[in-house]
This record gives C-alpha cells, structure tokens and sequence, in this order.
C-alpha cells in the first residue's frame, strides 16, 4: 500500500519534471530568431558586428529565462519534491491512523 | 626598514589576504565532505547549525564561500590600489584606472550622468557575481547557485528600485499600479514582484545547470573510463582516466563564458531597472 503510493509519488515527480522542460521549446525558437535576424543584420552592414553580436548575446541571455523557469521547475521536482511529498504523506498516514480514520 | 621594503610586505600581505580565504574555504570543504559514490547532486553542505527562537540558522557553504570572495575580492581592490600616483608607475595601477574608466562609460552610457554615483555599487555587483560564479574553478560550491545568495542581491536591487520610484511621489507610485485601466491592476502588482524573482531565477538556474551538467558528464565519463580500461591491474583498472581534461571543455562555457555573461546581465539589468524607475529628469 505504502509502496504504491511513494511509486505514484516519484512517477508524478519524474512526468512533472519532464512535462516542466517543455519550456524549453520556447527559448530555443526565440533565441533562433534573435541569432538569425543577428545574422542578416551583419550580412547587411558588417560593419556593425561587434555591437550587433554583443546586442544579440544579451537578448539571448534574456530570452533563456523562461526556459530556465522550467529548468529549475524540473530541478526541484527530480531532487526536492520526492522526500517533501513523502514525508507529507507518511505524516499524513500516521496523523490519519492515530485519529482512527484508517 | 626602507620604504621600498615596506610596500613589498604590506603587498605579499593583501596577495595573501586574497588567496588565503579560498585556501580556507577549500580546506572547509575537503574536511567536512563526506566520502560518497554514485552521483548526488545536493545543495549547499550545512556547516553550522545555530539554534534560534523561530527557526534554526544555518551557516552553510555559499554562506562560507560568498564570504570568502567578499573578502578576496577587498583584498584584490586594495592591492590594485595600493602605491597608487598621480602618474601611473605600475602595472597594476593602469588595471586599476581601466576597470574604474570601463564601469563608468558602462554606467554613463545606459543610466545617463546624473547616476554616476551608482558606478560603485555596479562594479561591486559585477565583480561579486562574477568572481562567485568563477570560484566554481577552484573546485567550490559557487555561491550563485545558491538561490538565497542571489535572492538576497536581487531583494537589494528591488528595494531600490521602489525607492527610486517612489522619489517621483507615492500617489504617482499607486496610480502606476492602475495604468492603462484599472482591471489591470493584479497583473502589474505580479509584474512588480516578477522582477526579483526573474532576475534571481535566471542567474540561479543558470550557475546551477552548469553544476548539474558539469556533475553528470563526470560521472558518466568516469563509467565509461571503467568500461573501457576496467581491464588495467590494480589501481589503474579503478583510475577515470576520461576524467583528467575532458570536462575541463565544458567548463570553459558553462563556468567561464555562463559565469561572466550572467554578471554582465544582472548588472545591465539593475542599471536598466534603476534609470527607468528614477522619475524624469526636469
């Protein structure tokens, strides 16, 4: 019984984590974006690359974020959430037997 | 005791003041690690726990380290300044004047003149970040995956943001809250509160993927140098010899490029944050 929950729990933890990462879709087309239209400038004017380039880098710093956001979404479900919910869950057990609900 | 003589002491003592606190903080690590196999990717190691009415503090180790680079870091401005003259007689004087003449055409030019005064709290935000991601080189827990660290920075920034804001009035500050119509007024206290949080999280997440990424591939190359010289007598067979170098390439972008580019954006974004938020200029 206590097997079968704590196997939910870490399976719900690992499908979070992956569905989490989606996120980095997103970023990746953007920042694809920024890099191609950095290209095209430069192709135009080389003369500007280097504040082109530094522009660009920046942009894609920013643009990472989101992904990051999920990132560290998938981070803390891998390697934090499993022992919280855990641990929640068997308080919970003992907190519902000690009552005598089960 | 010459003058000449006296410099060169007071010089191999900040050298010393810079190098010594790393020396330590390795040294604290190396005795409290515990030995372990298989890959754990933890957070920071709790050295100290002190007992508190509320909640216990802990004293942890980005705690240790971020002291430690604090410290490293005024030994480095004092050495870079020490001896200085009218005219520059050393080379470290003329690092010293680039570093200050770099903050400040950065500053200038993204905050306009009238925030000059903000050149030293952009350079010290610059050099702290960037010094506690690249202290990840010396084998250390960096201090800038740890999300206290940078929250705190990031709270810092925030405070002064709304205290820029504010100087424009606080009936302006409220009604900014209202714009462009009132229904919009949750989504702009969330915008507000967004940006700490965004600021922390993207330097955080990106210091800590490198340590993740950085964990995994040294672990993964250390089964396959297992696989493939397992065969080798003794403590050869047991050796990772992929590890030697190999993840070194790695570190050069995500600790070295990733480290820098993280420190150059929270300080571009504080002078951002900072200069849009100050009311105009009359």
């Amino acid at each position: 019984m206590i097997e079968l929950a704590i196997g939910i729990i870490l399976a719900g933890c690992a499908i979070g984590a992956g569905l989490a990462l989606i996120a980095g879709i997103g970023p990746g087309i953007g920042e694809g974006n920024a890099v191609a239209k950095a290209c095209e400038a430069i192709g135009r004017q080389p003369e500007s690359r280097g504040s082109v380039t530094s522009t660009m880098i920046m942009g894609c710093a920013i643009a990472e974020t989101t992904g990051l956001y999920g990132l560290v979404i998938g981070i803390l479900l891998i390697f934090v959430a499993p022992n919280l919910l855990i641990n929640a869950f068997k308080n919970g057990l003992l907190w519902a037997k000690e009552n005598g609900f089960i | 005791m010459s003058e000449k003589t006296k410099a060169r002491v007071v010089d191999i003592l900040l050298l010393a003041m810079i190098i010594v606190p790393f020396v330590l903080a390795i040294a604290l690590k190396v005795v409290n690690k515990p030995v372990e196999e298989g890959i754990s990717i933890t957070g920071a190691m709790v050295y100290l726990t002190i007992p508190m009415p509320l909640q216990d503090m802990y004293i942890t180790e980005s705690q240790v380290n971020s002291a430690a680079v604090i410290i490293a870091l005024l030994g480095l401005c004092l050495y870079l300044t020490h001896g200085i003259a009218v005219v520059p007689n050393s080379k470290r004087q003329v690092v010293a004047e680039w570093i200050v003449e770099k903050v400040n055409g950065l500053v200038s030019d993204n905050m306009g003149k009238r925030f000059m005064g903000f050149a030293p709290f952009v350079a010290a935000i610059l050099g702290l970040s960037a010094f506690s991601s690249l202290s990840s080189m010396l084998g250390l827990f960096p201090p800038t995956s740890d999300m206290n660290i940078v929250a705190g920075w990031a709270i810092l920034v925030f405070i002064l943001i709304t205290h820029y804001k504010l100087k424009g009035g606080v009936w302006p500050y409220i009604k900014g809250f209202f714009e462009p119509i009132p229904v919009f007024m949750p989504f702009n206290v969330i915008g507000e509160f967004a940006t700490p949080v965004s600021m922390s999280f993207r330097h955080y997440g990106n210091v800590l993927s490198g340590v993740v990424i950085a964990t995994l591939v040294a672990h993964a190359l250390q089964a396959v140098s297992k696989m493939l010289f397992g065969w080798l007598p003794g403590i050869l067979g047991s050796f990772p010899f992929l590890r030697i170098g190999i993840p070194a390439v790695l570190s050069i972008y995500f600790d070295i490029f990733s480290g820098c580019m993280q420190a150059f954006i929270f300080a571009m974004l504080t002078m951002l944050y900072i200069a849009t938020g100050a009311p105009a200029e009359d």
